[in-house]
């Protein structure tokens, strides 16, 4: 079996070389974009299993690009987790109507992190 | 000159006048026949040849007496802004035509009060008008110099024709509507162009006499001394002469506003209410002028003449004399002109008031009734138009008769002294609330028969048996009752007893009869209407009080009788807009009524129309004391209903300030709850990163590799940084916009500022390998608080450094003084800002869409502070768009 191909999407280098590290520990093969664009043309390329998606970004934000993935034959399997500040419950039921399949939310606890990506595969 | 030559320029004369009056009836709207000066003129229609000719009479005879004639008018122009504007506004209001239809319907539309007035306006302006005849007869044969009379009936006299010439022409431009309150442009600017003629060829006149043939008024002046006793011609010698004077300015004082010419041009033909102002100094100035030469005349014609020629024809007299024809020619057409437009227009004036005062109200109502209604149009307009040519036609039988060996001033005041008994029901009636219609009516006729008593009756015996003896010793040898002194009073002149007398008597008896008499509703209410004009012009229809039934299209049949279908139609679709009533509404009110009384007035006069419009209605008799109490309950409510509506005005205004402060709030509110989610989220996300970069290192803090650890570390160090940064901005942020931070105010320099900031930022400047162009060696000093100004100069440099071109990095900063302020410029060569986000980049928390993909290390309060220290210091700040490429982002501060 080969490795599960994740995708961290977001805009902060402190917070994606944390989740690199946790992921790659847990022998996931992590992908990098720092905003929407960038995820884009990497997902098409990858098809990653799991993209960690955060909302607020320059360019393009997470919701376009949720509605990407969710557009594309391709990426059907590809499992999307919005990771975002935006905590008020009505953003949540945005985040779960667009499609997403879970949403988490920061600042979190990296092992949980992990265990919630891994039971969602 | 022969009569033919001189009846040819006459002819040509009036087809210019016709012309005038068509072209000025055609051009209605123009300012050309719309101002104040035209109005003036017209006023001066007083000026008639009685002044062009008669003022040298007197002025020979009786030295300066001519001048109280003219200072009357002049004491009056002042007060007509109180008076003649109340009488303006009744008028148009109730479409009032004439001065006897002023006056009936100040006594509640009393028809009898109005013929009444009719009458004595055609019995004192009937001769007037003679006189005018005469004038014109006279002058036409000294120009012809056939100074025999040779005339053979009225067939073979000049006179004649050019009377029946003038009839024609107030009739063609006088009758053409029915509604006789309409203004009659066209030839109002024909008097107004004859007033000016007139004036113009007075004082050529004078100017010729004074100057050419003598050598100005001292050569005058002494040689009439030498000839003369001066000291009669210009002083007061007899207490005659001072009550001469005092009844002279009266009585041409109550002429200005009562003559029927004069009503005519000054009130039914007013175009416009302020037109009135300029005329108060103008018509005195016209008389002032038209007066400046007559005395100079006077004294040339005596010291040439003597008292071999009639000394009002003076003007024509002397240039004949000296053989200047052309001279005279010019005297006789002013003369002419001031005979025509006095002429016509006082019969047009009598010509209303006979046929909307006596033979509508009194013959013609049935008529009407039965009529077609496009027959009644036809038949008013053909009563005017026989009344006209009747006036004139009595006036020259008037002249034919009894006028040829009278003096025109003579006649002239004879004439006054009958207008004058219309003053006390006129001038106390306009402001006295009790004047009643039937003491009106009794001192008008008394005051009237005194006049005929003690002026008429001895004037007609004397010219018709040529017997003084009437005069001398009174009827059947009484005393007392001799017609020039009654009861001893034989100190004054026969017009001033007579005037003194009648008048006495006219408004003794009004008075009297007026406090004793009740008077009906309608009267008292025509009466609170007309003293109280103000307040009742504000109740509009609602000012007449009536009750009863009625029902509109009974009304409706009536109007369409004399205002044909079509107008009939959109005056009342007019009336039920205004007042919001339905076009089907079947019973009338009294806003109805009183409204088509109204519209009916000027076509056939207010007693007409009160008849007419009560045949169609059942009218319930209400007390006095009930149309008092309705007329002061109208008002207040028009007055409440004005207050309620200022307060729902107010109401309104309120309600929308509180709309957009409430909409302001809501945006306030918004802004908030958006600038904490934002803040929230600014706080997080450091925190996220200290979170897990701290969890990682616990957790794995044996196998992670140091280099890493390392890494992890100083990522939270920059990040409790940014947070620690964040929060600082904050607070300031906040301080500055609540105007809580004081500036710390002094003088420095703004190169070394400059200089400070630059240091600060060179270190990143130099990494990212950008050239800073500071080229400006210039300096400033003026006052700023030193760090604010550094900081401010910081961020901009900062996001100059941001946003500036990747690879050549360019950042240029300059200064310069202008108009009071500092401007401070920094500029990049970045990619620019999208010109939707120029007015943003101010607020918090604004972040370019377009920033480079490293998140630049800005709290996104940079300029939003900034912004807020420059606003402290009264400057302003601003970011556009450079011409090439990059942004420019600069500030002016004051320099005092």
């Amino acid at each position: 079996m080969s490795k599960r191909k994740i995708l961290i999407v977001d805009d902060e280098p402190n917070i994606v070389m944390s989740l690199e590290y946790a992921f790659k520990k847990f022998d996931f093969e992590v992908f990098i974009a720092r905003d929407g664009s960038e995820a884009m043309e990497i997902l098409m390329r990858h098809i990653p299993d799991v993209v960690l998606l955060d909302i607020m970004m320059p360019n393009v934000d997470g919701y376009q690009t949720l509605k990407f993935i969710r557009e594309k034959v391709e990426l059907s399997a590809t499992k999307v987790v919005f990771l975002t500040a935006k905590n008020k419950a009505s953003d949540i039921e945005k985040g779960l109507k667009m499609g997403a399949d879970k949403y988490l939310i920061k600042p979190f606890s990296v092992k949980k992190i992990v265990s919630e990506i891994t039971t969602l595969l | 000159m022969s009569n033919f030559t001189l009846s040819v320029l006459i002819l040509i004369y009036l087809a210019v006048l016709f012309y005038i009056a068509f072209i000025a009836d055609r051009n209605s709207k123009s300012k050309w026949v719309n101002n104040p000066f035209v109005y003036t003129l017209s006023l001066a229609v007083y000026c008639s040849a009685w002044t062009y000719y008669g003022s040298i009479g007197v002025a020979a005879n009786s030295g300066i007496s001519f001048l109280p004639i003219y200072l009357g008018p002049v004491i009056a122009a002042p007060l007509w802004i109180v008076i003649l504007r109340k009488i303006i506004r009744i008028s148009k209001q109730h479409n009032i035509s004439s001065i006897a239809d002023f006056i009936s319907l100040r006594y509640g539309n009393d028809r009898f009060l109005g013929a009444l007035v009719a009458i004595i306006c055609v019995v004192g302006t009937v001769p007037y008008i003679s006189l005018q005849l005469k004038a014109i007869s006279d002058t036409f044969k000294i120009i012809t110099e056939s100074s025999s009379v040779s005339q053979v009936g009225a067939f073979g006299d000049s006179t004649f024709y050019i009377a029946l010439l003038l009839a024609l022409f107030a009739t063609f431009f006088g009758t053409q509507t029915t509604d006789a309150s309409a203004k009659h442009k066209g030839l109002i600017a024909t008097v107004a162009f004859e007033s000016f003629l007139k004036l113009l060829f007075f004082v050529i006149i004078g100017v010729y006499v004074t100057f050419y043939l003598f050598d100005g008024s001292v050569d005058l002046h002494q040689k009439i001394t030498s000839t003369e006793d001066i000291s009669a011609l210009v002083g007061f010698n007899h207490t005659e002469e001072v009550f001469g004077w005092l009844y002279m300015i009266s009585l041409s004082f109550m002429a200005i506003f009562l003559l029927p010419r004069m009503f005519q041009v000054s009130v039914v033909e007013n175009v416009r209410e302020k037109h009135l102002k300029q005329s108060i100094w103008l018509f005195p100035l016209y008389l002032l002028l038209f007066n400046l030469f007559v005395i100079f005349i006077a004294w040339a014609g005596k010291i040439t003449f003597g008292d071999t020629v009639n000394p009002e024809y003076y003007t024509l007299f002397l240039p004949l004399h000296h053989g200047n024809l052309l001279m005279a020619l010019i005297v006789f057409f002013g003369g002419l002109s001031a005979v025509i437009s006095m002429v016509v227009v006082s019969t047009l004036a009598l010509s209303t008031m006979v046929s909307n005062n006596i033979v509508i109200p009194y013959g013609f109502l049935d008529v009407f009734s039965k009529a077609q209604p496009e027959m009644n149009a036809v038949y008013i307009k053909r009563i005017r138009r026989i009344a006209v040519f009747s006036i004139i036609i009595l006036a020259y039988l008037f002249y034919a008769h009894f006028l040829i060996k009278l003096s025109l001033y003579s006649i002239g005041l004879i004439s006054f002294v009958i207008i004058a008994q219309l003053s006390p029901s006129f001038f106390i009636g306009l402001f006295w609330n009790r004047g009643a219609s039937k003491a009106a009516k009794i001192g008008m006729v008394l005051g009237f028969l005194i006049t005929v008593y003690t002026l008429i009756l001895p004037f007609s015996l004397q010219a018709v048996t040529g017997s003084s003896s009437f005069v001398e010793d009174g009827p059947w040898g009484l005393f007392l009752l001799k017609p020039h002194s009654l009861f001893g009073i034989d100190f004054l002149s026969p017009p001033a007893h007579a005037f003194f007398w009648s008048l006495l008597v006219n408004t003794v008896s009004y008075l009297v009869f007026s406090i004793t008499s009740k008077g009906n509703y309608r009267e008292r209410n025509y009466a609170e209407m007309f003293v109280d004009s103000k307040n009742y012009n504000s109740l509009q229809d609602n000012a007449l009080v009536w009750k009863g039934e009625a029902f509109v299209s009974d009304i409706k049949n009536v109007l369409v009788r004399f205002l044909g279908t079509e107008r009939t139609e959109r005056a009342l679709r007019l009336f039920f807009t205004k007042y919001d009533l339905p076009e089907n509404i079947q019973m009338a009110d009294a806003r109805l009524i009183n409204f088509s009384e109204k519209l009916l007035t000027g076509s056939i006069g207010n007693a007409s129309a009160k008849i007419l419009i009560s045949g169609v209605v059942k009218e319930e008799e209400i007390s006095l004391v009930e149309v008092l109490k309705i007329l002061e309950e109208s008002k207040e409510t028009i007055s409440r209903n004005k207050l309620l509506k200022d307060k729902s005005m107010q109401l309104t205004q309120l309600t929308d300030q509180l709309k957009s402060v409430n909409s302001e709030l809501i945006a306030k509110d918004h802004q908030k709850d958006e600038f904490l989610d934002t803040v929230a989220h600014e706080i997080k996300t450091p925190i996220t990163g200290i979170r897990a970069a701290t969890e990682l290192l616990l957790d794995d803090l044996e196998e992670m590799p140091s280099e890493l650890k390392n890494q992890f570390l100083r990522n939270i160090l920059s990040d409790a940084d940014r947070m620690s940064r964040l929060i600082n901005n904050l607070l300031d942020f906040e301080k500055l916009s609540k105007g809580r931070e004081e500036l710390n105010l002094a003088k420095n320099s703004l190169r070394k500022t400059i200089n400070a900031a630059l240091v600060s930022v060179s270190q990143v400047a130099q990494n990212k390998n950008i050239q800073i162009l500071d080229t400006n060696r210039s300096d400033y000093e003026f006052y700023y608080d030193e760090d604010r100004i550094i900081q401010v100069l910081t961020n901009l440099f900062s996001n100059a450094i941001k946003f500036c071109h990747p690879e050549n990095g360019i950042i240029s900063i300059d200064y310069r003084y202008d108009e009071g302020y500092i401007f401070v410029e920094v500029k990049d060569n970045g990619k620019g800002i999208p010109p939707d986000d120029l007015n943003f980049i101010f607020d918090k928390f604004y972040q370019s869409k377009n920033q480079n993909t490293i998140k630049p290390l800005g709290s996104g309060l940079g300029l939003a502070i900034s912004k807020q220290i420059i606003l402290q210091h009264k400057g302003t700040i601003w970011a556009r768009n450079a011409a090439k490429n990059g942004v420019v982002v600069g500030f002016k501060l004051p320099f005092d």
